[in-house]
């Protein structure tokens, strides 16, 4: 199993109201698995999948990667692990403004020992998966949406991290371009068998995906959600 | 380590590439530092101006003898009688006999700026052969001594640059007497070089001061023979003087000028480093929030939070940087080396140059790249610190 959430509860404590965002919440999600998570406004998608990805933290309660209890990291044990496992795609790319697409995708490479050449060759490789090879001089500006979220989604694999985190990645896109980079994303599950872990709005999206969570109010609303 | 030095530099160089996106704002910054490291190099510069021309002026071998009390030779009065027993006194170099004794006279008269014509104090000298000769460094640029019963003058070149009037061949009153001014002199940059110097008999009688002088200097036989002198002088009851060489009167002058000049100097630095910190603060606090969401991703991507902290630290010491060298060239280019005139210890106009050195440029780099430090610290913190969730969807 890559991730066993058990009990896992999650509380904002804001000038003395506690706010609950989940109370014992279970999750498995097997390696290889494409979860999309739906739910309305305020669910907690964004607060579980923050968890997820090792930038936020729960309040108690059991968070295990691949067998290994990463609840308890620490800050800097914590950047490690990401910079090793997880890669983010955001709603709004959040990419660097002031860098290249090839220089951008290459971030996640910095914290690697690899050489110059190969990070070039690596950044060049993911740029051609997310077919943006021509691109790789542009900047954020000089780009699309959809090619900005391909881009970020280059980044996101470029050091081959066994898991993908997506918060609503299509939700600025128009349909033609959201189909384009969900399809983008099936390919990552099914070829490179990345786990990917999507929310999202839109149903169309999530048809995309392996299986759909529905979460309301802090609570998933569907039987399979552990193993 | 070396994955933290290459996180480090990754991150300064995507906040340095940011930097345009805020250019009015670091601008500003910079302007801001540069306005304290000039500031602050100019009082300086100026006081080490001042305190080089005084303290070049005198010499070790030559007494300068004042009434009890006289710091200055504007407030002291020696009589004739005081002079004669001098020459008589142990210590003091003869030649053929003669004692190389110097009563003088020191009156102010009036001057007018060139720059704005506004009027201030100059110094009149009544000296004689022997005092010409007291001071050997002096050489003339232009013209020749005064004749002795005449009423010529020579002036200090420091003096022609900054007041209006003196030029060669030129006559001037001052009060009720006219003089011609017949030759222009050097005096290696000395306190000298800000002084008029007339005949001694003439200027007594012009002024009316028949029985009086302002000072004595005598060579000493060798500088040691400052003790020996002062003995004798605090000895005798006739004479109620002060003895010091030329070189301590002189220091004790330049201490006490650029000491104020110093003192008003930092005071104004300070003030405008506490805008320029807040100026810095307010850059940085500025250039981590509106990349909040950039620096968010950057730290939910693995890069750690030190990285995130030196790399917005070292923003702020490059803005402060660029600020320092800004602030030192203008005040290199512009003011280092400018001639100027302050008031002086005797009241009197003293005319000198703004002079950096390395360790001035060096103090005001330091506090300039203190104000960076202090700038970014805070803001670095918060780039460091905040919680990622809360950043990269901003
Ligand atoms: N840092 C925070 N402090 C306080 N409340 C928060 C914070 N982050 C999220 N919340 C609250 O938690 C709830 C769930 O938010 P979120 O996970 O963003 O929902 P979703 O992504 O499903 O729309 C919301 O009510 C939101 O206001
Ligand atoms: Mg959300």
């Amino acid at each position: 199993m890559l991730y066993q959430l058990r009990n896992v509860s999650k509380r904002f404590t804001k000038a003395k109201e506690t706010l609950t965002i989940f109370d014992n919440l279970n999750m498995d999600i097997p390696e290889g698995d494409f979860v999309a998570m739906m739910g309305p406004s305020g669910s907690g998608k964004t607060t579980l999948l923050n968890i997820l990805g090792g930038i936020d933290k729960v309040t108690s309660g059991e968070v295990s990667f691949a067998g290994n209890r990463i609840d308890g990291y620490s800050e800097g044990q914590l950047s490690e692990w990401r910079a090793a496992n997880v890669g983010f795609i955001f709603q709004f790319y959040n990419l660097m403004p002031m860098l290249s697409a090839a220089q951008n995708v290459e971030l996640p490479l910095m914290l690697t020992n690899l050489s110059g050449a190969k990070r070039k060759e690596n950044v060049a490789t993911a740029l051609n998966i997310v077919n943006l090879s021509d691109r790789a001089k542009h900047y954020p500006r000089e780009m699309s949406g959809g090619q900005q979220q391909r881009v970020a989604i280059a980044r996101a694999m470029v050091s081959d991290p066994q898991l993908l985190l997506c918060d609503e990645p299509t939700g600025d896109l128009d349909r033609t371009t959201a189909d384009e980079i969900l399809t983008t994303l099936q390919v990552l599950n099914r070829e490179l068998g990345k786990t990917i872990v999507m929310v999202t709005h839109d149903p169309e999206a999530a048809r995309y995906a392996k299986r759909t969570l529905h979460l309301n109010k802090g609570v998933f609303e569907d039987k399979m959600v552990m193993a | 380590m070396a994955n933290t030095l290459r996180q480090i530099s990754a991150i300064t160089r995507i906040n340095i590439k940011s930097i345009p996106q805020r250019f009015w704002m670091s601008l500003s910054t910079i302007v801001a530092i540069a306005l304290v490291v000039g500031v602050l190099l100019g009082f300086l510069a100026m006081g080490n101006g001042f305190k080089k021309t005084l303290s070049s002026s005198g010499t070790k071998d030559v007494a300068i003898l004042l009434r009890d009390g006289s710091d200055s030779e504007i407030n002291s009065v020696v009589m004739r009688e005081q002079t004669q027993l001098i020459e008589e006194a142990p210590g003091v170099a003869r030649v053929n006999g003669k004692a190389l004794v110097s009563a003088e006279l020191y009156v102010v008269v009036d001057g007018k700026r060139r720059t704005n014509g506004i009027k201030a104090n100059m110094p009149l000298r009544g000296l004689d052969s022997t005092g010409f000769a007291l001071r050997p460094g002096v050489t003339f640029s232009k013209g020749r001594l005064f004749r002795p019963g005449t009423n010529e003058v020579i002036v200090g070149s420091g003096l022609v640059r900054e007041f209006s009037g003196f030029d060669l061949g030129q006559t001037i009153r001052f009060g009720t007497s006219t003089w011609t001014i017949v030759g222009v002199f050097d005096a290696g940059g000395s306190v000298y070089e800000s002084e008029i110097w007339g005949d001694v008999s003439v200027v007594q009688s012009q002024f009316k001061r028949l029985n009086s002088y302002q000072s004595i200097r005598a060579k000493l036989a060798s500088p040691d023979q400052l003790a020996a002198l002062k003995a004798y002088v605090d000895k005798d009851q006739r004479l109620k003087l002060e003895t010091r060489s030329e070189a301590d009167y002189f220091a004790a002058q330049a201490k006490q000028s650029s000491d104020l000049i110093s003192n008003l100097g930092w005071p104004l630095a300070i003030i405008m480093t506490f805008g320029a910190v807040a100026g810095a603060l307010n850059t940085m606090y500025s250039s981590v929030s509106v990349r909040t969401a950039e620096i968010g991703t950057l730290r939910a991507i693995g890069f750690g939070g030190f990285p995130t902290f030196v790399g917005t630290l070292i923003e702020a010491v490059i803005l402060a940087a660029i600020g320092a060298v800004l602030g030192s060239v203008v005040i290199w280019l512009f003011v280092n080396g400018l001639s100027t005139s302050s008031l002086g210890g005797s009241f009197t106009q003293v005319v000198f140059t703004f002079s950096l050195t390395p360790r001035i440029i060096t103090t005001a780099i330091l506090l300039a790249l203190l104000i960076g430090f202090i700038g970014g610290f805070f803001p670095a913190l918060r780039a460091a610190r905040q919680p990622i969730a809360a950043m990269v969807n901003e």
